[in-house]
């Protein structure tokens, strides 16, 4: 935790009309971090999320990444800066075939246009096959190749999960945002799911913030967790410290 | 067929009653000029606020605009001008008939439209949906032309006069009418949506089709029944229409149509009062443009304002901001 | 899709200046069938890159085509004359060019104006703002008296042939297809499937939204010109919004982001009228019967049998 600061979250509230949905939130994560973000059902973990992406704008607060406010950027200018997620309900286009979903993704770092595509000069022909080779690259480091003309919506979907996964980390993130990524799945594809994320993070060499419900999942592999309730941050700390945390545990049992 | 309330449009005098006597100062004038534009532009809003309710209400229950309400308009208003001649003309009592008559007849159209054309295509992508719609009002428009190759003139159906209010405004008993008759509806609709077994589950099924299923509401027989009364009100709106501009023929419907569903926008789509609000409005601005020297524009007045209105209240003057889900 | 497109578009340029040679061989009647479906082709090609690929449903293309047509028949008509008065067949070909590029752009300006404030709305919505766009276009023609006001710009001269349709038809469908089918061209078919997934992958979604409807908004301007200089006569009731439903209907039936299928639809659908013709009364009837029943039976478009899987290394 002595490495460099990534993302910092300052006194973040944002409300729907009336409703509070997230509170006066700080915290921070570091370069090659995992971190891991709980809290009972309606906590505000998604909204977290949304507000990081740029789905919603903060009421206040305010969002630095990398030393640069992203508070009221657009969701590409903010991944463009470095940050890619994934979507509780998986959010793949689903009448693009696998290779296409993970080829859009390069989407921020593809230098030819419009006029490229039209006039397909030999510039072109190198990007497109470059950008292909990586794809293929990708896909196979997931063991995703053999699908690659697949249309997404018709994947199983545990590969659809790591499809997600795969289409994130091909905008080049630093950090990477899973939101509750083991939604669906039985133990064996849970156990799985954490040797992924793991192998993700030091592959990639980024940091990881999870959503997750499953205790299992996020005791498992996160250094570090964040407790949210009713949009307040009730307790941060290690794996152990927020197991034996008294008010975690009232928040998940109720009184 | 532009549908537009010239200066003496509207009033076909048999009676002419002052009501007060008028001896207005010339400086009343242009006062007097504007609440009657006031006036005619309400009377015009009135029907656009009818037509205007069945789409909104469609809108409401199965989240799609209905192109072929606009037909139903019209067809309201062949009906009208067909179950004219089994009645007394200009008699109270044949105008309601008449009026009640078509209403029926539309409702039944409307509810065979559903039926047929887009109870199949439930649950496909509302592009189809759209285009069948469009499909439809194209096979009614198209039906009529066939035989109808130049305009029929629309029977008076109701005794006619004129009142002059203070101040020299001219108040038709057409116009009279149409105000009568569209608060009337408004009420029955208010009362029906509001109070009735049927309307509180037309309320549940736009609010929440599935959730609505599962308490045991026949989706189906909701819908069906929201085509019906909003094709009864487009079929009002028709013959009220004709009695003010009696020339009637197929694409009448298009214009107004169109115009009553900005007015739906405008007021809020699936929202009902909001689809009153908005064809009054858009009634009495576009009878003032009309008035004025830009009266050419008139028809792209509608078009501008709901270009302007979802710009900057996408949900219109009424609705609900939604947010989407992430 | 295509491995050498842009030699597969020379050698078809090639081939329709051929074919158009022998044009002249052809009944009028049928030369202007066919020029028609040319001119369909191009209006239903470019249409699907907004509705079919990008998958934001435009109403407006009439309005569009409306504009080009004005501004080319304007130029034909009044600059052409002045500048070049003693023009032969070459000085004529070329300003018929150039008055054809006018409109397109001049119609890709409309697309801007029309596309940035209402791109933010979305279904049926955008629908109804396009078409209420179209519907303004042509109020403001119907106003302006220097084009004829309401009864339009006549004696235009017959300057659209087999030649021109032809060339505009390949050139409007290889740069919808080469556009689609590289990896810029992919985020169109993303802000299609999903435009929040889109945004989080770094797609500037109001960008692509932009660029397709200037691209679409160009070649129903180039539609628009070669119309006017085929009917020798425009007025703004032949851009109403049947106009552009026509168009939809096409890009629907072909199958949405099908480009094989959006012509074919052109091709039919423009020959239909014609087939019906003689039970003239009954055809509109029963087109539009048609329609609902096509609708009703195969809602995935005539022409979309199954998905076809994008080779990986299309380029």
């Amino acid at each position: 935790m002595n490495s460099t600061l990534l993302l910092n979250l300052q006194n973040c509230t944002i409300r729907f009309g009336g409703l509070t949905a997230v509170s006066e939130l700080n915290f921070q994560i570091h370069e090659n971090e995992l971190v891991g973000l709980i809290g009972p059902n309606g906590a505000g973990k998604t909204t977290v999320f949304n507000l990081i992406t740029g789905v919603y704008q903060p009421t206040s607060g305010r969002i630095e990444f990398d030393g640069k406010s992203i508070s009221n950027l657009r969701p590409y200018q903010i991944t463009a800066h470095g940050i890619a997620r994934t979507f509780q309900n998986i959010r793949l286009f689903p009448s693009l075939t696998v290779f296409d979903n993970v080829r859009v993704a390069f989407h921020l770092h593809l230098l030819s246009g419009v006029n490229h595509a039209w006039w397909r000069g030999a510039s072109f022909a190198k990007e497109e096959q470059d950008i292909s080779d990586k794809v293929i690259e990708l896909l196979r480091l997931f063991n995703l190749e053999q699908h690659r003309n697949t249309h997404s919506k018709n994947l199983p979907y545990g590969d659809q999960r790591r499809l997600e996964i795969v289409r994130a980390l091909a905008t080049r993130p630093k950090i990477l945002l899973l939101d509750e990524p083991a939604a669906g799945m039985n133990p064996t594809e849970k156990i799985e799911l954490m040797n992924l994320i793991q192998f993700v993070k030091d592959k990639f060499n980024i940091s990881v913030l999870l959503v997750e419900h499953d205790m299992q999942v996020v005791m498992g592999i996160c250094e570090r967790i964040v407790v949210l309730d009713y949009g307040l941050k009730i307790a941060e700390g290690a794996p152990e410290q927020i197991r034996s945390n008294p008010k975690v545990i009232e928040a998940y049992l109720g009184e | 067929m532009d549908g537009i309330y010239d200066s003496q449009g509207g009033i076909r005098s048999n009676f002419h009653i002052i009501l007060f006597s008028s001896n207005s100062p010339a400086n009343l004038c242009r006062v007097t000029e504007f609440f009657q534009q006031i006036i005619n532009g309400l009377s015009l809003g009135a029907i656009y606020a009818l037509i205007a309710l069945g789409y909104t209400m469609v809108y409401g229950v199965l989240r799609f605009i209905n192109f072929a309400h606009s037909d139903i308009f019209m067809v309201g208003a062949f009906s009208g001008y067909f179950f004219s001649r089994f009645f007394p003309s200009e008699s109270i009592f044949g105008g309601i008939s008449v009026v009640f008559l078509s209403m029926l007849v539309c409702a039944f159209l409307g509810m065979l439209i559903e039926r047929v054309a887009y109870r199949p295509l439930r649950g496909s992508s509302k592009l189809n949906v759209l285009i069948t719609a469009i499909g439809v009002s194209m096979f009614l428009e198209y039906s009529f032309q066939v035989k109808l190759t130049k305009p029929l003139s629309f029977p008076v159906l109701f005794p006619t006069m004129s009142f002059t209010l203070p101040g020299g405004i001219i108040l038709s008993s057409t116009q009279v009418l149409v105000f009568v008759m569209t608060l009337l509806l408004l009420i029955a609709l208010q009362y029906i949506v509001l109070y009735t077994k049927m309307g509180t589950a037309m309320r549940a099924v736009s609010f929440n089709p599935m959730a609505a299923s599962l308490v045991g509401i026949n989706n189906d027989a909701v819908i069906s029944f929201t085509f019906g009364l909003g094709s009864a009100l487009a079929a009002a709106g028709g013959i009220l229409y004709s009695l003010n501009y009696p020339s009637i023929e197929p694409l009448m419907g298009v214009l107004p149509g169109l115009k009553a569903f900005v007015a739906a926008v405008l007021g809020g789509i699936g929202n009902i009062p909001g689809a009153a609000l908005g064809g009054l409005l858009l009634g009495v601005i576009e009878t003032f443009v009309n008035g004025s020297r830009y009266s050419t524009y008139t028809d792209a007045i509608a078009f501008t304002l709901l270009i302007i209105i979802l710009i900057f209240r996408p949900s219109g003057l009424l609705g609900k901001v939604t947010v989407e889900k992430v | 899709m295509l491995h050498r497109p842009k030699t597969l578009l020379c050698f078809s340029l090639a081939l329709a200046f051929g074919v158009s040679l022998l044009a002249p061989q052809l009944n009028p009647y049928h030369l202007d069938v066919l020029l028609t479906i040319g001119i369909n082709i191009v209006l239903a090609v470019s249409l699907n890159l907004v509705n079919g690929y990008t998958g934001q449903f435009s109403l407006g293309h009439a309005g569009f085509m409306a504009v080009g047509a004005y501004a080319s028949a304007a130029f034909t008509l009044f600059a052409a004359p002045r500048w070049f008065p003693d023009a032969n067949f070459l000085v004529t070909s070329a300003c018929f060019f150039v008055a054809l590029l006018l409109g397109g752009l001049a119609s890709a300006g409309a697309g801007v104006i029309v596309g940035a404030p209402s791109l933010r709305l979305k279904g049926d919505y955008l629908a109804i703002v396009t078409l209420g766009f179209g519907e303004i276009i042509r109020v403001i023609f119907r106003n302006v008296d220097a084009l004829g006001g309401a009864l339009g710009l006549n004696g235009i001269p017959f300057h659209t042939n087999f030649f021109w349709v032809s060339f505009w038809g390949l050139i409007t469908i290889y740069m919808v297809l080469a556009l689609v089918n590289s990896s810029f061209g992919r985020g169109f078919l993303a802000v299609r499937d999903d435009e929040i997934a889109a945004e989080a992958m770094g797609i500037n979604t109001t960008q692509y939204k932009i660029i397709a409807f200037v691209v679409s908004a160009f070649f129903a301007g180039i539609a628009g010109g070669l119309y006017a200089h085929l009917k020798s006569s425009i007025d703004p009731k032949g851009f109403d919004f049947m106009r552009s439903i026509e168009i939809v209907v096409m890009v629907i039936l072909g199958g949405m982001a099908n480009t094989r299928g959006v012509i074919m639809a052109a091709v039919i659908l423009t020959l239909l009228p014609e087939i019906l013709c003689p039970i003239a009364e009954y055809r509109m009837v029963i087109y539009s019967l048609l329609l609902i029943i096509l609708m009703l039976t195969r809602p995935q478009g005539l022409f979309s049998f199954r998905i076809r899987p994008h080779p990986s290394h299309s380029a």
